[in-house]
């Protein structure tokens, strides 16, 4: 029995360290991109368009292949994850944020708070994500701040729906009665009570929701609705694989493969943090 | 009684669709962007521009035009689309089979992968059949439909080219058929060398949509599955000495099935959204890459006939879904 039980506790840290280890990675490409690529992003060459990867590591050679205006993929990818890695900061911090918040007040308050914000939960619920992103994106306008609204106002539901039933779980708990008889304001209460016992849970949507929005990013940038084409972004990298897909599929593999590993990456960590922070599973 | 039933469904659905109308409506309406400008040539007198303005009724009040807006389309004319200047429901109606066969195709792989994952992941509960299964569904739910397409056109379409990557049929091929249908009609008039054609193209496309569905087919079912082989009947059956594949067949599937149709039901509604991304992928001709295209172009008409289009498509799964739980569960059946 007990060596089971260790098999699973490292079983888990392995999907924490594996899942950290490739999350690492994008960060470390996104914040030294600079010395890290071997070319400028944007710098074309029109003597090497389409060149396919090259790994002779001559001084002029492109590992992964060029694309159609001559640009080093390799280059391009690792920029591409100062995109991404934005995106999965600052959408997925705000989708929680203003999740986290709509569901601790319908749980907590109930009534008609509980009321409006969870028939909002439904009707937002029943539109298929991706078509309402690209329908917000249309809307608002193209650009990485608009891409980063429409995830917000997509997403804040996945929150929004296991926050409100995990409060209405701890609203019942003795403690919560121990603390209202203790004479703590509601708002005392719902801080310094029941936020701390969310917060595990939170993290774990919050990990998952970045590897969503980094997807979600790629999709828009792939329909060509999210920033401009000449910046390297994986999505637009992907739309212009497609397009030379049978002359040069190193462009295309190259952008899928990296997002891949993203998405791989947060949802690893995210099933890892799930079972070490749940004292049922654990 | 069942006839009444869908009656009163459908006529819940008429405040929804109305709502919806409205809200297209209005919400294409305020966005910044303006088509006629983008097909003014350069040098164009104002008159003129005028007179292209008075021809989409883009010179009236927005209350004016949703009232004329509205009063065709309960006639089933939609306007003309601003890109391609073809009647909307013409171009709806021409591109609408693609996708009902391209998602009916996808429902049914997602269906059988995922039923037939929980059925193994239970017959080889606590052992490495199990943990197998939950692997594979882990992955399946991972990836997201896009990246499966994607890896589908590397993997099958150009280092193994098995298959083509784009398009619904090889347009080399004269069809000779009489409607969009083309896989049903291809093969009901066993022109079945199209229907192989049209299957392969459908292929890639299909199984990226069907497999995230299919692994969360398999999740739902497989815990149901669990309860139910821990119920006294399940326990007698095997006392009595039928094989596990029987009484989890023959026997628990039936009352597992519930709750997995349920979230099926829901989740086909993502299938047809997730449509949108994955014709635009494969160039399939259907009206999801139909959408990209109106709303990259800002085609006013054709956004909001689209948008109308799916929403009727919603409803109508969702009928289907009601009714299908009558027919599952007898106690629904009455009352």
């Amino acid at each position: 029995m007990a060596e089971r039980g260790t098999l699973r506790h490292a079983a888990k840290n392995w999907r924490v360290l594996m899942g950290g280890a490739l999350l690492l990675a994008l960060v470390i490409a996104a914040v030294f991109a600079k010395s890290l690529a071997p070319y400028d992003p944007l710098d074309q060459d029109l003597s090497a368009q389409l060149a396919p990867p090259d790994w002779h590591f001559a001084a002029d050679a492109h590992p992964l292949g060029t694309d159609s205006l001559g640009r080093d993929v390799l280059s391009r990818l690792i920029y591409g994850s100062r995109v991404a890695l934005t995106v999965a900061l600052v959408a997925g911090i705000l989708t929680a944020l203003v999740g986290t918040a709509l569901g601790l007040a319908a749980g907590f308050f109930g009534g008609w708070a509980d009321t409006v914000i969870s028939r909002a939960v439904d009707i937002w619920s029943s539109f298929p994500p991706v078509l309402l992103s690209i329908i917000l994106v249309a809307l608002i306008g193209t650009g990485l701040w608009s891409v980063v609204a429409a995830i917000v106002l997509i997403d804040w539901t996945r929150f929004c729906r296991v926050v409100r039933a995990e409060t209405l779980k701890q609203r019942r708990l003795d403690y919560v009665d121990a603390a209202i008889v203790a004479g703590l304001t509601p708002g005392r209460i719902l801080w310094r009570e029941i936020v701390p016992n969310i917060l595990p849970l939170a993290l774990v949507l919050l990990t998952l929701e970045m590897g969503i929005a980094v997807v979600i990013e790629a999709i828009l940038s792939f329909v060509g609705l999210s920033i401009s084409s000449d910046a390297p972004s994986w999505g637009g990298m992907i739309a212009e694989g497609r397009e030379v897909v049978h002359e040069a599929p190193w462009v295309l593999t190259g952008a899928m493969l990296v997002l891949l590993a993203t998405v791989l990456g947060f949802n690893i960590l995210g099933d890892g943090l799930k079972a070490e922070l749940d004292p049922v599973l654990r | 009684m069942l006839a009444r039933r869908i009656l009163l469904r459908l006529l819940q659905s008429i405040p929804t669709l109305a709502g919806v109308a409205v809200l297209t409506f209005v919400l294409v309406r305020v966005v910044p962007g303006d088509p006629v400008a983008m097909m003014i040539p350069p040098g164009a007198d104002d008159a003129a521009v005028a007179r292209l303005y008075a021809m989409y009724g883009l010179d009236k009040t927005i209350s004016q035009q949703f009232l004329i807006w509205a009063g065709q389309a309960l006639g089933g004319n939609f306007g003309i689309s601003i890109t391609t200047r073809q009647a909307v429901t013409g171009l709806i109606f021409s591109r609408l089979p693609a996708t009902l066969e391209l998602v009916t195709v996808a429902a049914f792989v997602a269906v059988a992968l995922g039923v037939a994952m929980a059925v193994i992941g239970t017959r080889f509960a606590g052992r490495a059949g199990e943990v197998v299964v939950d692997g594979i569904t882990g992955f399946f739910l991972a990836v997201p439909d896009f990246l499966w397409g994607l890896a589908f056109i590397v993997v099958f379409g150009v280092l193994l080219p098995l298959l083509p990557i784009s398009g619904r049929a090889d347009p080399t091929q004269a069809s000779g058929l009489s409607t969009e249908f083309t896989l049903i009609e291809s093969f009901v008039r066993f022109r079945w060398g199209i229907t192989t054609d049209v299957l392969a193209h459908m292929a890639m496309p299909a199984v990226a949509l069907a497999l995230p569905l299919a692994a969360m087919i398999a999740r739902v079912l497989k815990s149901s599955l669990a309860e139910q082989m821990g119920q006294d009947y399940a326990l007698l059956s095997r006392v009595k000495g039928f094989s596990r594949w029987h009484v989890i067949l023959a026997e628990a599937l039936r009352n597992a099935a519930i709750p997995t149709v349920s979230l099926t039901g829901v989740q086909v509604t993502f299938l047809v959204g997730g449509t949108v991304l994955i014709e635009k992928i494969f160039s399939y001709p259907g009206i999801g890459s139909l959408a990209i295209d109106a709303v990259i172009n800002r085609d006013l008409p054709l956004i909001q006939g689209l948008i109308l289009t799916f929403a009727v498509i919603f409803i109508l799964i969702n009928l289907a879904l009601d009714l299908s739980y009558a027919a599952l569960d007898p106690r629904l059946r009455h009352g």
